[in-house]
């Protein structure tokens, strides 16, 4: 609990002392961070720690504009219309200078009509949902994250390679589930007209009945099976499945498995040969990666999760916009971040003009036992740019700017 | 398909068991204390915890390393529960049973934290139980051994506690106070001793059915909530203090649950609360409940309502002056906060109406604040409205929605009514949730903002201050008008209301009607000011907000909710500032407010005022 | 001119058992009757189907010769019928004067009326109602906290509320000290032959019944065995034979 008595004081003393320094143009750059911590804690913990070393890393390095960085945290519990009142607290009483975070597509979006309602720039950490950039894409809202969209074709384009033609699906039941399926049958139907989906099971998020679904699924006779389902459901899912034999002889894709927070929880469990998106931590070598990782387990005494890459290259990008900006003036802001171009733990990056999404990416591969743990073998980057629609039909997506 | 229809009936079986384990302990507490304990899904969340922990220490491959564990699991549950019992619960018998419900919430809180501190945000996937790791052929469909256990447990348990309940002393008295609480305290039986052991055993059960999920499901901070609301139910449905009720209705939930899945896959949201409140209206004391097993009501805690006096009359005026002066000194960020405050004062106070002069406890009171949310944002959305007129669609809306909901609702009373109400909310709240092209689902409406002259944030203060000023006021008026009285003599005495030519029913109908107009223009301005709904404005949690800040403030007054909302909101928007383990210290400060203040804020206040002055007359023993 | 009260033939059994079976009587304006019998006889069954609380399963009820039969309790009051309870049902977070205001509220038609302070309705009639049963000193005490005897009282003057032209007062003096309940009923006698209002009251205490009753019934085993003055009622050899089989006689429980 080291750590969060640490991140606890920082937190005390961030909000005692900035009253003094505020108003001083030589004074820190503040970030107004919004998470779901109590609700999400699995996955923002490790982003929090991202992020504070990311922050420590710049501010040892002399800061950004010859100024130091500086975070104001703040907890939304889940609910977006805290996440709103913290954003308004944040940038009227605190301000903080740029507001970002996010963890649920619907705080995201929240934050998103706030920033465009009141002209503040928001950096969407997390939040996965389409709408984000497209649908209620805005000016000012930027995100780092591969969408729902970017993460199913990724997985589509390895689903049409599968000779299985009947196909299950299970996903939770909200936005992200929702539309991670819809976009799942669109783009896999595009690219196999053949295939056919024989089921769909829709748990409540944190809540599923895991026999019972996994008998729903057994009765359609799938081929492949299309999951979107984490965290605690996966881990019942998984657990029901196996005992059942829902998985003996059929192809499983699955967004989100490779992901640490969640193969971890799986342990000796972990289905072997899915096909998924998630993060090989211990095995990529690059020396951007290296670096980070070595960095990350020097100051916490453990590895990273893939919270902890997103909440870590947030900064980065915050410090290189505000870097090419020369400003903290939201607009000079916006404009740097439209085309900003720089590195990252997974490779270079560029947060694109045209809808304002960056194009980190995501490893896509096989899921695997080793010595009674779940890893992620046979992985490849997957850039995000490839996996984007073309700029015509983003146009279309994207309506209003 | 019949053997899909076999197996899915078994897979029904195995989720009851659970649920059955805790409901029972639920309804077993409910039975001899009185209380409800909303902290009984943490007890059944710490139960899981526990035995992993301690599993994982002896060993799991073991058998007895696997079984001793969850055994030592559910006493060291017990034990908390008699922890719980001995430190809170004790010292507040003679509360009114909502303020033990406050304070079984505050624990809620609390244990979330400690939870959180001790085991880590991760989810735990527990090791699969020694004996029963396989699974066997049935119907052609491979069926886990552990599931099939489970199936075993619930009936066992269920045979084994009509053992303890007919056989043993303590089981007959336990069965005696269900029926008479009086008459075991005339007998001379230790009734401390009685409650303790009974409040462990119950949380001994819950912890038993955490436990147990080890070998089943990932154990996970989530586990205490999504319980509780579900084992409500079961108690509910099978009727209070039923044990065979609550596995009746364990096994119908668990079994409707099974083949909701294979038939209406989205239907998992709402399916126990619709049939929950398909069972209230056909039968209002659940499957086997008897009339009479139910909370005191509000007997012995009636306190003469008198109106304001000048002293009161000054101290709201000052208030109100001081918040129509706010703006001038403080900070633009005080500001929204105050609107935020002054929108959910109006909430609290709407539902006041109901739990003070109507004597009606709402769990579901957000319904109404969401409903006028949504009546808002879609009077935006769909018809292009501007905020004027979208601010009378919001109580327009939830005022229909409370003349629907509450004809039902009158029909029942006490717990049942308000778990009715409870699944009216949920009802509403899926359907915002589920109802993606009308809603838009969980990412909610957004651009709900105000009209331009009402956009500085000043303004749309001024504009929800005298709003709230208004609705306040006139709810006010209403509860000190004829109809206020009629529907207070309802409260205190059915029989004579009645005797005295007053329909009871319809007034409590009309009560339903107005408070949720009120509720529903809170949820219009809140709209405005976030310029956002989404479906959590109608979740439970912002129920059990609304019943925190007018117990907080105190049921007896007419200030007291307001009070509370300014109290209870304010803290909560500071904590969250404060610290990471925000839930802990709100906790704590619930259980000692409860406490420390069993009337309320208001409510103590004025009772310490009425001692002061010698005048009996201000309260009836309490 | 008919009886202010007739009860036609009512029976009503529950579960096989017959707790009223054929029982006929009335009430006369400005009388006061006392219907008597041992514990489970029929008394309040009786009195429920005469005030809504049940539904008969046979006879009549006519008030002023109209048929009241099982019209719910409200309706009941409305047609003119005052009642007290055998355990006081006040209303415990209102005065005494806020009691009966209440009353007279619901009487006037007025009770949902949204605007203007109750406590200001028909405080004189409330005063004048108070003032007849000796309770205007305590108007302003909440009714949680008043004596029982006392509470009794304000039940009367509730029920007196609607102007009534019936009182049904069940066991109107149970749980009072001895002296108090010939107060009560002296009181009750007195107001009732003021205003003519007919008076049907269940009792325990004897010496109450034969002291004020103008006349008896008698119910054992659910039907009428006796019907009279006190004088009558007390010499009639099956009563003596029911009352002393059953050991009450006076006293209360």
């Amino acid at each position: 609990m080291n750590i969060d008595r640490r991140s606890f004081l920082a937190g005390v003393a961030a909000l005692g002392a900035p009253s003094l320094a505020r108003a001083q143009a030589t004074g820190p750059i503040r970030i107004g961070e919004i998470n779901s911590y109590t609700a999400q804690p699995a996955f923002l913990k490790p982003y929090r720690q991202g992020w504070e070393l990311a922050l420590e890393q710049i501010n040892a390095a002399g800061g950004v504009l010859g100024r130091k960085l500086e975070t104001v945290f703040r907890d939304d519990a889940g609910k977006p219309e805290d996440a709103v009142r913290h954003a308004a607290d944040l940038a009227t009483a605190e301000k903080v200078d740029i507001i970002a975070g996010g963890f649920l597509s619907n705080v995201g979006l929240a934050l998103a009509d706030y920033a465009n309602q009141n002209k503040r720039l928001y950096v969407a950490s997390e939040p996965l949902a389409d709408a984000l950039v497209w649908a209620k894409g805005n000016r000012y809202t930027f995100r780092l994250r591969p969408s729902t969209y970017m993460q199913a074709a990724m997985l589509v384009e390895e689903a049409a390679k599968l000779p299985a033609k009947k196909w299950a699906i299970v996903a939770p039941n909200y936005e992200y589930g929702q539309s991670a399926v819809k976009w799942f049958k669109e783009l896999l139907l595009k690219a196999r007209p053949d295939v056919t989906f024989v089921a769909e099971q829709f748990p409540a998020l944190g809540r599923i009945d895991a026999g019972a679904t996994v008998q729903a699924l057994e009765a359609a006779k799938p081929d492949a099976i299309f999951n979107v389902t984490f965290a605690v459901d996966l881990a019942n899912f998984v657990r029901a499945g196996n005992t059942r034999g829902l998985f003996e002889g059929r192809q499983v894709v699955s967004m989100l498995t490779g992901e640490p927070e969640y193969l971890d929880t799986l342990g000796a469990e972990t289905p072997e040969g899915w096909i998924i998106t998630g993060y090989p931590h211990p095995d990529l070598q690059t020396p951007e990666h290296v670096k980070f990782r070595d960095a990350y387990k020097a100051k916490y005494n453990d590895y990273p999760r893939l919270g902890s890459v997103v909440g870590y290259e947030t900064v980065q990008a915050i410090a290189a916009a505000l870097a090419k900006a020369g400003s903290t003036d939201n607009e000079k802001l916006v404009d740097a971040f439209e085309g900003l171009k720089l590195g990252s733990a997974f490779g270079p990056i560029e947060f694109r003009k045209i809808d304002h999404q960056s194009t980190l990416g995501a490893y896509v591969g096989k899921s695997a036992l080793k010595n009674g743990k779940g890893v992620m073998v046979d992985w490849s980057y997957r850039d995000g740019a490839k996996y984007l629609p073309s700029d015509d039909e983003v146009r279309k997506l994207r309506p209003a700017v | 398909m019949l053997d899909l229809v076999l197996t899915q009936t078994l897979n029904g079986l195995a989720s009851a068991s659970s649920l059955f384990l805790v409901a029972c302990g639920l309804s077993i507490i409910f039975g001899v204390t009185r209380i409800v304990n909303f902290a009984h899904g943490s007890l059944y969340m710490l139960g899981g915890y526990l035995a992993f922990t301690v599993v994982t220490w002896f060993g799991p491959a073991d058998p007895l390393g696997f079984w001793g564990g969850v055994a030592l699991a559910v006493l060291l549950t017990g034990l908390v529960g008699v922890l719980i019992e001995v430190l809170i619960l004790r010292r507040i018998y003679q509360a009114p049973e909502l303020f033990q419900l406050l304070a079984t919430f505050g624990v809620v809180l609390m244990l979330q934290d400690i939870a959180l501190a001790t085991w880590g945000p991760e989810d735990k996937l527990g090791p699969r139980a020694p004996g029963f790791r396989s699974f066997v052929i049935l119907f052609d469909n491979r069926f886990p051994s552990y599931e099939l256990f489970l199936i075993a447990v619930g009936p066992v348990v269920l045979g084994l506690i009509w053992l303890l309940f007919h056989r043993t002393r303590w089981g007959v008295l336990i069965r005696a106070a269900t029926q008479d609480r009086e008459m075991v305290s005339a007998l001379g039986v230790n009734q401390r001793l009685l409650f303790t052991s009974v409040f462990a055993f119950g949380a001994a059960l819950a912890g038993l059915g955490g436990a147990l999920q080890l070998p089943r499901e990932a154990i996970n901070l989530h586990m205490d909530l999504s319980m509780i609301a579900e084992a409500f139910v079961v108690v509910v449905v099978g009727g209070l203090g039923s044990v065979t009720g609550a596995y009746l209705a364990a096994v119908l939930i668990g079994v409707l649950h099974a083949f909701g899945i294979l038939i209406l896959p989205k239907i998992t949201l709402v399916l126990v609360f619709l049939v929950m409140a398909a069972v209230l209206i056909v039968r209002p004391h659940g499957l086997l409940g008897k009339a009479g097993v139910e909370p005191r009501g509000h007997a012995g805690q009636l306190f003469l309502l008198s109106p304001a006096d000048r002293a009161a009359k000054l101290f709201g005026a000052v208030a109100l002056g001081l918040l129509a002066l706010a703006p001038l000194v403080v900070p633009d960020h005080l500001v929204l906060t105050l609107t935020d405050l002054v929108i959910f004062a109006v909430f609290a106070a709407s539902l006041h109406l109901l739990m003070g002069p109507g004597g009606i406890t709402s769990f579901g009171h957000a319904a109404y604040f969401g409903l006028g949310a949504y009546g808002a944002a879609l009077a935006v959305k769909w018809l292009g409205a501007s905020m004027e007129p979208a601010l009378v669609a919001a109580p327009l809306m939830a005022g229909i929605a409370g003349a629907i909901f509450g004809w039902f609702c009158v029909r029942l009373s006490g717990v049942y009514l308000a778990m009715l109400t409870l699944a009216f909310a949920q009802i509403a709240w899926a359907t915002a949730f589920q109802w993606v092209d009308l809603t838009g689902g969980d990412n909610g409406i957004l651009g709900v903002w105000p009209s331009a002259w009402a956009v500085p944030k000043t303004v749309f203060y001024y504009l929800a201050l005298a709003i709230a000023a208004l609705v306040i006021l006139a709810l006010r008026v209403i509860i000190f008008a004829p109809f206020g009285y009629a529907l207070r003599a309802g409260r205190d005495s059915p029989l004579r209301a009645e005797a005295i030519g007053l329909d009871v029913g319809r007034l409590q109908w009309a009560a339903f009607v107005i408070a949720a107009i009120a509720a529903g223009i809170a949820g219009g301005l809140f709209a405005f000011s976030k310029g956002s709904v989404f479906p959590t404005y109608m979740a439970i949690p912002r129920s059990v907000d609304a019943l925190l800040m007018v117990l907080l403030g105190g049921v007896q007054t007419v200030a007291g909710p307001v009070v509370g909302a300014f109290a209870y909101m304010g803290l909560n928007e500071q904590l969250m500032k404060l610290t990471a383990y925000w839930r802990f210290v709100l906790g704590l400060l619930i259980v000692l407010l409860v406490v420390l203040f069993p009337r309320g804020l208001v409510g103590t206040w004025l009772f310490w005022r009425a001692r002061r002055d010698g005048a009996a007359s201000a309260t009836a023993a309490a | 001119m008919p009886a202010v009260l007739e009860a036609r033939d009512l029976a009503r059994s529950f579960g096989g058992v017959k707790a009223v079976d054929g029982v006929s009587f009335t009430v006369d304006a400005g009388q006061l009757v006392a219907l008597i019998g041992p514990n489970g006889a029929g008394k309040t069954t009786c009195f429920n189907m005469l005030n809504g609380q049940l539904k008969p399963d046979r006879g009549e009820v006519m008030l002023l010769g109209r048929p009241i039969t099982g019209l719910e309790p409200r309706r009941i009051w409305r047609l003119g019928v005052g009642r007290t309870f055998q355990i006081t049902a006040t209303f415990a977070s209102m005065t005494v004067r806020e009691n009966v205001q209440m009353a007279l509220i619901s009487h006037a038609g007025e009770s949902w009326r949204l605007f203007g302070c109750a406590a200001d309705r028909r405080g004189a009639a409330a005063d004048a109602l108070l003032a007849q049963v000796g309770m205007t000193s305590q108007a302003e005490r909440a009714c949680g906290v008043l004596a029982y005897g006392d509470l009794k009282r304000v039940e009367l003057a509730i029920a007196l509320a609607n102007a009534p032209k019936l009182l049904l007062m069940d066991e109107p003096t149970a749980g009072m000290a001895p002296q108090e309940r010939i107060a009560l009923m002296a009181l009750t006698a007195r107001i009732a032959k003021e205003r003519g209002i007919a008076v049907l009251f269940t009792e325990h205490d004897m010496d109450v019944v034969f002291a004020h009753a103008d006349r008896v019934l008698v119910l054992d085993r659910g039907r009428l065995i006796a019907a009279g003055t006190s004088a009558e009622v007390r010499a009639n050899p099956e009563v003596r034979a029911v009352y002393l089989g059953s050991g009450a006689t006076s006293g209360g429980h």
